[in-house]
């Protein structure tokens, strides 16, 4: 096998038994630390690719701000001898049946397609690239959905910051 | 003794060497391996020195001597030091969270290393060359803060939650200061690549060239950069009087040497960024135009150049640490969000206006 082979999947492996065991866990946190695991194998697979900046936008995102903000959450709701309670065995059937399900049809849809090898290899996604694309207004730019997406973030700060305020002193609610 | 100078000289030698002997694939794999054994090795031997200089700078500052009895000077003590942290019994506590709690210096030292590995030493020196170099650094570096929590949640100890807790709310805080400082300078580069910023300032280094702007970006840096790494005054996070030793109180033997060294390998992550972004990296130092002074200040070596920097940066926050008293964290807080962020998104428009009308250097 080449060595690009056994690399994906060994991280292929690693990211299917964390995905599984984020969640079976029985403990929270540990189910959250399973989940940056599965994450970060997704940002070595970006990296396999040699295509960098995701693999370090993944790893800010989804590891460094998503989990950290998971963990903080269950840092400050949960004790550390809580345990999740076991679900009901019909639960458990039923989602297993409705995961296997999906998992069997997107393989097949995967096996069955016919993926026909591009002449051109497409651009190379250096930062310039990147940058210039996502600050273009031009044709093949990126600014507007940039944009909204910047404004759906400042409206869920924004939010945010009115579901924390305090009440002022004096009123009841 | 070309090798000194560039070390690609060095490091093309040994992959012919191999490449001769072995299939490409294997040569990857040994190289893989020698590189990782090289920074195992940088890590220990940055241990052991840092840990004597910060104990002889605080020493010198409070006008003690400091360790005197190992060794010429106290020199060996952290080598004792190191000896003992080996034969203590590891500790935990009986409700802990054994996984978590073992696997929390781990990741710590993980980030570190991760981003240790981007760092441009020498000439040709130089293991992970992305071209986003930056990016990739505080990417990785962001992963530390994982394993500050884990700790503290899982040592099952309110001093370690605690501690945790506020290292969390800090070190998210400050990363925004430390990533937009980093960003002031990449406005000139226009790179995110350590090579080719290292490059742009080969005929003078940007805090010089970039007027006062450039300068501001180094000083929110440096507060931003020594709070990100936990360190006095912002090391409220193992405030001793009150919280004992924050997230790894219950830490002991190894696992709290991992902890320590953590730190001080973050400290020369970030020390080491800061002298490559602003002062140059191992480039020397150079006057744009003086062909003679710049050829006398090549015959230092890079290498000796990068280490020279990063170690005023490192005794810059070691002056810090004996110098300041400790923040609150209300104030500490205060101090991001209310005057170094904004300060700094200021600088990044006066920063991208310079550049646009072409008046740095």
């Amino acid at each position: 096998m080449e060595t690009s082979a056994i690399l994906f999947y060994t991280i292929a492996t690693i990211m299917i038994v964390f995905s599984l065991l984020a969640v079976t866990a029985s403990k929270i946190l540990r189910a959250a630390v399973f989940l940056l695991f599965a994450l970060g194998g997704t940002a070595g697979i970006y990296f396999m690719v040699d295509y960098f900046f995701l693999a370090a936008v993944q790893l800010i995102v989804y590891a460094g701000g998503i989990v950290v903000l998971i963990i903080f959450s269950i840092l400050l709701t949960s004790h550390i001898e809580e345990k999740m309670q076991k679900p009901d065995i019909w639960k458990i059937i039923l989602t297993s049946i409705i995961g296997f399900a999906g998992a069997t049809m997107s393989i097949h849809v995967i096996t069955n397609h016919v993926f026909t090898p591009h002449a051109d290899t497409g651009v190379v996604a250096s930062m310039d690239v990147i940058g210039e694309k996502l600050m273009n207004y031009g044709d093949s730019g990126y600014v507007l959905p940039f944009e909204v997406i910047s404004i759906l973030l400042l409206a869920a700060m924004v939010g945010a910051i009115v579901v924390a305020k305090r009440n002022k002193p004096g009123s009841n609610d | 003794m070309n090798w000194l100078y560039d070390f690609s000289y060095l490091t093309g030698g040994i992959h012919n060497s191999l490449s001769e002997h072995f299939e490409p694939s294997t040569v990857t794999l040994i190289e893989m391996i020698l590189a990782g054994v090289a920074f195992m090795i940088l890590f220990a031997i940055l241990g052991l020195v840092l840990v004597y200089a910060e104990r002889k700078v605080s020493a010198f500052f409070q006008q003690r001597l400091g360790p005197m009895r190992v060794g010429k000077w106290g020199t060996a003590q952290t080598l004792a030091d190191v000896i003992k942290l080996l034969m203590k019994e590891p500790l935990m506590n009986k409700n802990a969270d054994s996984f978590l709690f073992n696997l929390a210096p781990y990741i710590i030292m993980i980030a570190a290393f991760m981003a240790m590995a981007a760092l441009p030493f020498a000439k040709g020196l130089h293991a992970l060359d992305f071209d986003i170099g930056i990016l990739y650094v505080s990417a990785v570096s962001s992963l530390g803060v994982i394993g500050i929590l884990l700790a503290g949640w899982s040592s099952d100890n309110k001093y370690s939650l605690i501690g945790a807790m506020r290292s969390g709310a800090q070190i998210i805080s400050y990363e925004l200061s430390v990533g937009l400082s980093l960003l002031t300078i990449v406005v000139l580069t226009g790179s995110l690549q350590f090579s080719t910023i290292i490059e742009s300032q080969a005929n003078g280094w940007w805090i010089f060239k970039g007027h006062i702007s450039a300068v501001i970006a180094f000083i929110i840096f440096l507060i931003a950069s020594t709070a990100e790494t936990n360190r006095g005054p912002f090391d409220l996070a193992e405030a001793e009087s009150e919280l004992t030793a924050g997230f790894h109180t219950e830490y002991s033997g190894l696992k709290f040497a991992f902890f320590f060294l953590a730190e001080f390998a973050n400290m020369f992550i970030v020390s080491a960024i800061g002298a490559t972004v602003f002062l140059g990296g191992w480039m020397p130092f150079h006057i744009g135009g003086w062909v003679g002074f710049n050829n006398i200040m090549d015959y230092i070596p890079p290498i000796f150049w990068f280490f020279g920097k990063v170690s005023f940066i490192i005794f810059l926050m070691m002056w810090f640490r004996w110098t300041f008293p400790r923040l609150r964290i209300d104030q500490l807080l205060t101090l991001e969000w209310k005057y170094l962020l904004p300060v700094n998104l200021m600088n990044i428009l006066i920063m991208a206006f310079l550049a646009l009308m072409g008046w740095h250097f």
